[in-house]
């Protein structure tokens, strides 16, 4: 079958697509990084593309937010051509500051038309980069399904508390089954808000959550820094590359069936 | 509806969360001011401000507020238009301090914002500025205090300006000013009105130089403008020409010619010369220094120091120091790949009364400098891999930031030859006031006044700018759009063009500048060091081409002129003609400078530094090992600097091979990074180290030099660097050079930087020096830094699955030490603590014998994969390096010393050229065979017990891994 296309979308300040696109390939997927510049010049359209990737970085500087700026180019000059995309049920993904440009647009959560959760200052008021261990509950996220074990990878983020407004949009997630990556300590088991297996403070361990249809993922850790080992040692030190490779995966054969 | 120009503020608090009416953020800014003695502040609750000037309707405020300003999950706005009648602005329990930037500060935020208002529609808004407010919480906090905490704490006087209560927002000064050029009649000037304009204009030049000056405009009859004096200052400073390096010393010491003409020729390039690598690209003529990766890459390498600029503004000095030195490395056509810093500070604990007048708190400068450091390298997406944090009391008012970036580049895909005909072109940031005579300020020695008088030098970052200009270039440099580039730093356009310029001369009309706002005097336009600016030469021909590059990923791109082949170098700006000098003049350089060096008279300053020893501590029994060994890697100069490092992404193009902190836990401290390249195919990959030790250099500058080379290099294998592929790169940082004793451990070093450099074979590639670095206090104290030499080096790793770590891998493997050690204690960790052992070394280590060889032997065991960890031994001697493998594999060892000395030398001592190694116990022979004929002797062997088990001449000591564990992440209690 061939090779879905997959569009890496590039701000000014995005710096992992080189990083995504090495896991896309991997993976299976055909990916191009893409300037914003040229959607807005109608020189490249979503709807052309398999799969949408949003990746980390520091889009324009963080500037009154992470992700807030990034994610209002989207809401300028796409919003009808990215709601389209995530209507059609072809793979999302946002990592660290794409998660953020995600919830910030509101296409996570993307239940309600307010911004309903955020992700906010790290609880300790740092920037931090440590790996760190995930569970995947189960969900609804096309992303998630059945990884082989812990998904371990680092993070690198000062902006990743996970936030909601409310109670009621906590429960809403977890009985939707949206929650689709939890931190967790080396048996598994959610991190209980103990830091540093929870490295932000995120509220109920959430590294991830998907939309309603499970299509669109975001989360805060990069799954695209583990996908190759090259030192002798790598997995004993950090952890198997076969729970990140899979997620990849996953993404793609999902585009690949639609 | 209604509209009006005017300015509006807005407020963007964070809600108070459940249950918690204090967030970790404010809580510790809270505890850093109590640090500073302010015992009644409960809280400082954070808040961002926004000043939007322009017409806006009120519609669109309540954009601007509810939408784009706030995070309406965790935030509230408020917003008022100023000079209205202000709503409550603090809440009544707490005191308001306000702080903003002082006009014409870079500002990225603003820029930002002022942008998306336009994207969202809002087209009235003129300029926006930021601002920070801080609600002070606590009993009775008075004015005084509120000020204390402005001057210490919250504000830079620098950069910032401060408030009790709302601060009134500042735009930059639109005044006229602009195309007024002065005149200086230097032709008619004695010495002394000569000497005079130096100083005033703050130009750092003597009066040898100034006379040639004069005698230039004499034969080109007629004055001086302002932006030739300046331009000749700048590109004459000791930060641009090296003069100290290049001076002709006259030397009065024993062992050296009564002459040494060029420190550099005759030491630091002799040896590259002599060297002769083969696989050496380019050493000591580019912007950094670059060797042979494979057949299809080449890997540069530059380090810089920013000292003063982050003595008086850390943030900004720091920020912009990394920003400048991965310019350098875009200087050379290459991508930037990794990062790496080493810093050194005054004592974080240093009462007040201790900082000497005029400095910012050694601590705060950490603060500050650790925080520029991550900000740019981090949002620049380039991995910090590398480094080091050091403490003395030298560097209290004065502290030393060394920045270095690697690159990665096709081979033979960076152009050099500018023709002329080719435009000049500037590519990046805006010119503004920022960084005016930064590289004749970081000339001189600071005093008291400097951070007052030199708030110009100071520079802030933007990275972002900076990163989509390394985009274009490297689609430029793939399309051959250019014939030669180079980076904007000291001295802007100034150097950037001038150097650039130097043979074929250039005629460029800085009116075309864009700034970043109007009223510059052109010699400002030309001399600013305003950030993320790249000149490049561009054939007309190619002028439409990268230009489409450019607008693709907003860059600003500029056509500043051409490069005539005229030879002079001719600024305009528009109809008037503000520099026209003759290139060879300006580029011939200043007259050689002529120097002295002699030992220091005062005997004691040539002596082991051991006086911080508490007195009498040689003489008190000797400590147990375990609570030595735990007491030194709770010791300053070892204890882990994890918490720092986890601030910088060492993750980020996913090439980092080996991180600064490995290991099942991630806490086990390497001796270098590794890294493999995404664009280049197979397992090879470079490794970055460093070697530096400035209580060495108090002692013996010749043997800190040669310790330095040892210590870079070893680190560099031990991580799998082919040792006949590793070089590297000096940056010296001393005191004053007019002193014959800073001349003299400038000599020192370098002779001991060629023995090193021969001794190992690894060449001189890019080197950097950093006169000055001293303070002057109001009360007339001289508080100069301790020599100081960094060596920072750059090695292929023929196969990154070989690099070992010095993380133990297994249970039942044998341990060896590799090298021969000879343990001394002069400026060791353990005499700083114990004072020196009786009859033990007092000097600091020498030239390991027989060290080149043994690396070699080792480099062929680690690449046959015969190695499974390998730790070189640094501070703290044998024991503190078994420790750091132990708990960086969470394993324990047995290991058995003999005929190394007594107890502490064999343990604590330190030497050169030695490394501990855990071979893989089923290939331990073939490991031996590998090493025969070189030093190495089995020590012991790993097992699954919870402690390190040291014995020397039969007398055994256990310390237990977690006590390990807790000293050296520095969580373990005082006993």
């Amino acid at each position: 079958m061939r090779r879905p296309k997959a569009i890496v979308l590039h701000a000014a300040g995005t710096n992992r697509d080189p990083d995504a696109c090495v896991a896309l390939e991997l993976a299976g997927a055909d990916p191009e990084i893409v300037h914003v510049n040229r959607l807005r010049a109608r020189d490249r359209r979503l709807s052309d593309y398999a799969m949408l990737v949003i990746p980390g970085g520091f889009s324009y500087a963080d500037a009154l937010g992470a992700g807030r700026l990034f994610a209002l180019d989207l809401a300028s000059y796409f919003a009808d051509e990215a709601a389209a995309f995530v209507d059609s049920g072809k793979p999302v993904i946002g990592v660290c500051n794409g998660f953020q440009v995600l919830v910030k647009a509101g296409i996570l959560p993307g239940d309600r038309r307010e911004r309903e959760a955020t992700l906010a200052h790290n609880e300790n008021g740092r920037f931090e980069c440590r790996w760190t261990a995930m569970s995947a509950p189960a969900s609804n996220c096309v992303w998630t399904r059945n990884l082989p074990g812990l998904l371990s990878c680092p993070i690198a983020h000062g902006e990743g508390r996970f936030v909601v407004d409310s109670e009621t949009t906590m429960e809403r997630l977890v009985s939707g089954g949206r929650i689709a990556l939890v931190y967790s300590g080396a048996d598994g088991r959610p991190a209980g808000g103990a830091y540093p297996a929870n490295p932000n403070g995120s509220a109920a361990d959430v590294a991830g959550i998907c939309n309603s249809a499970g299509n669109v993922l975001g989360l805060m850790p990069h799954p695209e820094n583990n996908v190759v080992v090259r030192d002798r040692d790598g997995e004993r030190r950090r952890a198997s590359t076969a729970a990140c490779i899979a997620l990849w995966k996953n993404g793609v054969d999902y585009a690949k069936g639609m | 509806m209604e509209t009006s120009t005017d300015v509006y503020r807005f407020l963007v608090r964070p809600k108070e969360r459940p249950g918690e009416h204090c967030g970790p953020r404010a809580r510790s800014l809270a505890a850093d001011a109590r640090a500073l003695g302010l015992s009644k502040i409960r809280a400082v609750h954070r808040a961002a401000i926004y000043f939007v000037r322009g017409t806006i309707a009120p519609k669109e405020l309540s954009l601007l507020g509810r939408f784009l300003f706030c995070d309406p999950v965790v935030e509230d706005c408020a917003w008022e238009r100023v000079g209205d009648a202000a709503p409550a602005g603090a809440p009544a329990r707490a005191r308001r301090i306000e702080v903003s930037l002082r006009p014409g500060v870079t500002d990225p935020v603003a820029d930002e914002a002022a942008r998306a208002a336009r994207e969202l529609g809002i087209k009235g808004v003129e300029a926006v500025s930021t601002g920070d407010a801080f609600d002070v919480e606590g009993d009775g906090v008075t004015d005084g205090d509120l000020r204390l905490l402005a001057e210490r704490l919250l504000c830079n006087a620098v950069i910032q300006r401060w408030a009790i209560g709302r601060i009134e927002p500042s735009w930059p000064d639109e005044a006229a000013g602009s195309g007024e050029v002065e005149r200086m009649d230097v032709g008619s000037m004695d010495d002394a009105a000569l000497l005079a304009l130096s100083a005033e204009r703050r130009a750092a030049l003597d009066v040898a130089e100034m006379v040639v000056i004069r005698d230039y405009f004499n034969r080109e009859g007629r004055a001086c403008t302002d932006a030739e004096f300046e331009t000749i200052a700048q590109t004459w400073s000791e930060h641009c020409v090296h003069k100290t390096f290049k001076a002709l010393i006259e030397v009065d010491a024993p062992g050296y010619p009564p002459f040494v003409d060029n420190v550099l020729k005759s030491y630091i390039k002799k040896a590259s010369d002599e060297i002769a690598a083969p696989w050496v690209l380019s050493a000591f003529v580019d912007n950094a220094g670059i060797i042979e990766f494979d057949d299809e890459y080449e890997v540069s390498f530059k380090v810089e120091t920013h000292n003063h600029p982050s003595a008086v503004e850390p943030f900004g000095g720091a920020n912009t120091g990394v920003g400048g030195v991965i310019r350098d490395v875009m200087g050379v056509s290459a991508r930037p790949i990794a990062a790496t810093d080493v810093l050194c500070f005054g004592p974080p604990d240093a009462a007040p009364e201790e900082v000497p007048a005029g400095s910012l708190h050694p601590r705060r400068i950490a603060s500050g400098v650790i925080a520029g450091v991550q900000d740019y390298g981090n949002k620049m997406g380039v991995p910090t891999v590398n480094g080091g944090i050091h403490y003395d009391h030298g560097y209290s008012a004065n502290p030393l930031v060394y920045c270095g970036c690697a690159g990665i580049a096709p081979r033979g895909r960076h152009p050099k030859a500018a023709a002329a005909g080719d435009r000049v072109v500037v590519l990046g940031g805006r010119t503004g006031r920022d960084g005016l005579r930064g590289a004749t300020f970081s000339s001189m020695v600071m005093d008291s006044s400097t951070g007052e008088l030199s708030g110009a030098s100071v520079q802030i970052g933007a990275p972002i700018v900076q990163k989509k200009v390394s985009e274009a270039l490297i689609a430029a440099r793939d399309a051959g759009l250019y014939s030669a580039i180079t980076d904007c730093g000291a001295g802007g356009l100034s150097s950037a063009v001038g150097e650039m310029a130097s043979v074929l001369g250039a005629d460029v009309d800085i009116a075309r500048a864009p700034l970043k706002y109007p009223g510059l005097a052109p010699w400002e336009i030309w001399l600013s060091e305003a950030q993320e600016r790249m000149v490049v030469a561009v054939p007309p021909k190619d002028m439409d081409a990268l230009r489409a590059i450019c607008d693709a990923v907003d860059v600003e791109m500029t056509d500043l002129g051409r490069f005539t082949g005229e030879g002079r170098l001719v600024v305009r700006y528009g109809g008037a003609t503000v520099i026209d000098i003759d290139c060879g003049f300006l580029h011939s350089g200043p007259p050689q400078r002529r120097l002295r060096a002699a030992p220091p008279v005062d005997a004691s300053a040539g002596e082991p530094a051991d006086e911080r020893a508490p007195a009498g501590a040689a003489v008190s029994p000797a400590p147990a090992v375990g609570e030595a060994l735990l007491a030194i890697l709770a010791h300053p100069a070892v204890v882990s600097r994890e918490p720092t490092v986890r601030l910088y992404d060492h993750e980020v193009q996913g090439a980092t091979v080996l991180r600064p902190y490995d290991g099942p836990a991630a806490d086990g401290p390497q001796d270098a990074a590794v890294l493999k390249p995404r664009e280049t195919k197979g397992s090879r990959g470079l490794a970055l180290s460093n070697g530096f030790n400035h209580r060495y250099g108090a002692a013996d500058p010749y043997r800190m030099a040669v310790s330095a080379v040892d210590e870079a290099v070893r680190n560099a294998v031990a991580v799998g660097a082919d040792p006949e592929r590793i070089a590297v790169l000096d940056n010296f940082c001393l005191g004053d050079p007019t002193r014959r004793e800073t001349m003299w451990t400038l000599l020192e070093s370098a002779r001991g930087c060629y023995d090193a450099a021969i001794a190992h074979g690894t060449p001189f590639v890019s080197g950097k020096d950093s006169f000055n670095n001293a303070y002057l206090a109001s009360d007339g104290r001289r508080v100069s830094i301790p020599p100081s030499l960094l060596i920072s080096a750059i090695g292929i790793v023929p196969d990154v699955g070989n690099a070992p770590g010095t993380d133990l891998k297994a249970e039942g493997d044998p341990l060896y030490l590799v090298g021969n050690p000879a343990p001394s204690f002069g400026g060791s960790v353990y005499a700083e603590l114990f004072g020196l052992p009786p009859g033990s070394d007092p000097g600091v280590p020498g030239s390991p014998a027989g060290a080149p060889a043994a690396y070699r032997a080792l480099h062929r065991a680690i690449a046959a994969g015969f190695v499974r960890a390998c730790h070189d031994l640094s501070d703290g001697g044998l024991a503190a390096a078994l420790a750091e493998m132990c708990i960086g594999g969470r394993l324990g060892a047995r290991v058995a010393l003999d005929g190394i000395g007594g107890t502490a030398p064999a343990l604590f001592g330190e030497t050169n050229g030695c490394l501990v190694v855990e071979a893989d116990a089923p290939t331990a022979a073939e490991f031996e065979r590998s090493m025969a004929g070189s030093p190495y002797r089995r020590i012991g062997e790993t097992d699954g017990e919870a402690r390190l088990l040291l014995s020397v001449g039969g007398e055994a000591a256990v310390v237990g891994l977690d006590d390990m564990i807790a000293a050296y992440s520095g969580t373990r209690s005082e006993r």
